[in-house]
């Protein structure tokens, strides 16, 4: 994927990016002259322990905060303000405006960035919602949803947009284990349907593994690029299995390398 | 885990029963049960009581001049409202309220649209406020002839201040609380400026909204009835607190009961019916309160 990829231009350019950030006494810098590229189609994951800064790294690109140094471009374009070209997902259940229905949700952003109107805006917003397998849901009122109903109903809103590109900022933390890895199979079955672009923050190495086709490690304070990695072909089987447990060892190795020998000194 | 037990514990496997062998699974509640789920039934029956604790204690002090039964006060209103004088000065009133109330309404969307918008208009909405909502309303009246006359002018500018505070505290509160995650989800629909406000803070803030509008409607309330009290009558027809007023000076005491029982049945039809309905079709539909 990445060979074919690499001869195009990318679709997301982040070079060089510096983010800082004040709280109420410090200026943290959140990350430090960060580098990669997301092409069409890739599954770009941003893997890190927290306090790596991943999270900002994405509001960035969702376009929250701009970065002190360095530019972030779509398409060539530097990314300035938020939009609806990059839909995000959040963490957080209360993302759905609870006063709209699913469908209403789903239509909201279609509606208003002025892309769809009506029927059309409620067709797919139909649409999208039976692809998350919501469809008997479609006029419920978001508060009467499950949590992983909701972040189902957020993903469609996103996929309805068909933005450049969805940006998923840890989408199944808050949910239960067992929901967590069935929202992981399907976002992937979304994935083999329509194949969009999704950078997608996790701190979870299993689910970068699982989830990704191709990995950015970020150490912490401030976050810096340690490495980015392709990811395993999907399978299923023993021999897959073993595989995936390789590569989760060799990326927790070169995320906490440097701990253990801190730790080795300290002792 | 079994591994380090001596012996391995046995696993178990058992067969759920059907739930039609255990009786009840679902039952309705009877009649009793689901009327005493019903607010407005229960709250019915304290008015009953509250009622019977008044007639019983006028009849025991039996002074109709200072107290006159629950009885008395109701043939009072029933003559009032049949002879046409009572619904014509609730009437009057109604429409210097709801005139008030509208036009401090619409003074503090647009106050409080700016404080959202500029750091500016935060500060001088929280200047004002502190200057003024403190400040009664009947105080400014004095001031109010002057400017306005006597007349309905002079009434709904006291409404205004009494309500405009009080609305636009509460929704700059409640748009303070709206949650981070839906203001960004806002602005990533590319959303700004008057859509951003109606179409994503002011449903989320509604809660307060509605809280401010509630207290901001017995406000206007409590200073128009007040300032009928100081002057009432003007072009010949006076409103609810003139009513009063005047009958007490004709010692039509059970008269009096009538014009404040008056206020008081407006006051539970506003909050019981028309707040309660616009509660329960949004934010309770919405899971907002509960």
């Amino acid at each position: 994927m990445t060979a074919i990829a690499g001869s195009a231009v990318p679709l997301l350019d982040v070079r060089g990016v510096t983010l800082q950030y004040k709280t109420r006494d410090h200026l943290v810098t959140a990350t430090y002259r960060v580098d990669f590229e997301v092409f069409r189609s890739d599954r770009f994951i941003l893997l890190g322990p927290s306090g790596c800064g991943k999270s900002t790294l994405l509001k960035a690109i969702g376009g929250y905060l701009s970065p002190v140094e360095g530019e972030i471009r779509l398409k060539g374009e530097v990314v300035t303000r938020p939009g609806p070209d990059r839909m995000m997902v959040f963490q957080e259940f209360d993302q759905l405006l609870p006063w709209k229905t699913v469908t209403e949700n789903v239509m909201f952003p279609l509606v208003a960035s002025g892309r769809l109107a009506g029927a059309a805006a409620r067709e797919k917003a139909r649409d999208a919602i039976a692809m998350v397998n919501l469809a008997q849901f479609a006029d419920s009122l978001p508060h009467t949803l499950s949590g992983g109903m909701k972040q189902r109903v957020a993903i469609a809103r996103g996929m309805a947009m068909e933005p450049d590109i969805l940006l998923m900022d840890e989408p199944f933390a808050a949910l239960d284990a067992l929901t967590r890895r069935k929202m992981q199979d399907e976002l992937l079955q979304l994935w083999d349907n329509t194949q969009f672009t999704v950078v997608f923050v996790t701190h979870s190495i299993p689910e970068a593994v699982k989830v990704g086709s191709r990995i950015l490690l970020l150490s912490p304070h401030p976050g810096q690029v340690k490495a980015e990695l392709n990811s395993l072909p999907r399978g299923d089987g023993a021999s897959a299995a073993e595989a995936h447990h390789l590569l989760e060892h060799r990326i927790h190795a070169l995320l906490f390398a440097d701990e253990v020998e801190k730790e080795r000194v300290l002792s | 885990m079994t591994e380090l037990s001596a012996s391995p514990r046995p696993e178990h496997y058992r067969q759920p029963v059907d739930a039609a062998t255990f009786g009840i699974v679902e039952k309705p509640l009877s009649g009793w049960e689901r009327l005493g789920n019903n607010g407005a039934a229960r709250k019915l029956a304290l008015l009953l009581v509250l009622a019977l604790i008044w007639e019983t204690y006028a009849r025991w002090l039996n002074n109709p001049l200072l107290f006159p039964t629950f009885t008395a006060t109701l043939s009072a209103f029933a003559e009032a409202t049949a002879s046409g004088v009572l619904p014509g000065r609730a009437l009057t009133s109604l429409r210097v309220l709801l005139i008030g109330y509208a036009i401090g309404i619409a003074c503090a969307a647009v106050l409080t649209t700016i404080a959202i918008s500029t750091r500016i208009g935060t500060d001088l909405l929280e200047l004002l406020t502190s200057m003024f909502n403190p400040l009664p309303a009947i105080a400014l009246l004095p001031l109010a002839l002057i400017w306005f006359g006597l007349g309905y002018g002079s009434i709904v500018f006291v409404i205004v201040h009494s309500v405009l505070w009080a609305v636009a505290l509460n929704t700059h509160s409640g748009f303070l609380q709206v949650s981070n995650t839906l203001r960004m989800v806002g602005r990533n629909y590319g959303l700004s400026g008057l859509r951003y406000v109606g179409g994503i803070l002011i449903p989320a803030a509604f809660p307060s909204i509605l809280t401010g509008l509630k207290i901001g409607w017995a406000f206007a309330w409590r200073t128009l009835i007040a300032a009928e009290l100081v002057f009432g009558v003007s072009s010949g027809s006076g409103g609810l607190g003139w009513f009063i007023y005047e009958n007490k000076n004709q010692l039509e005491i059970p008269a009096v009961f009538a014009g404040l029982f008056t206020v008081i049945l407006i006051g539970l039809v506003v909050e019981n019916v028309i707040f309660r309905t616009i509660e329960v079709r949004t934010v309770r539909r919405w899971g907002m309160q509960t």
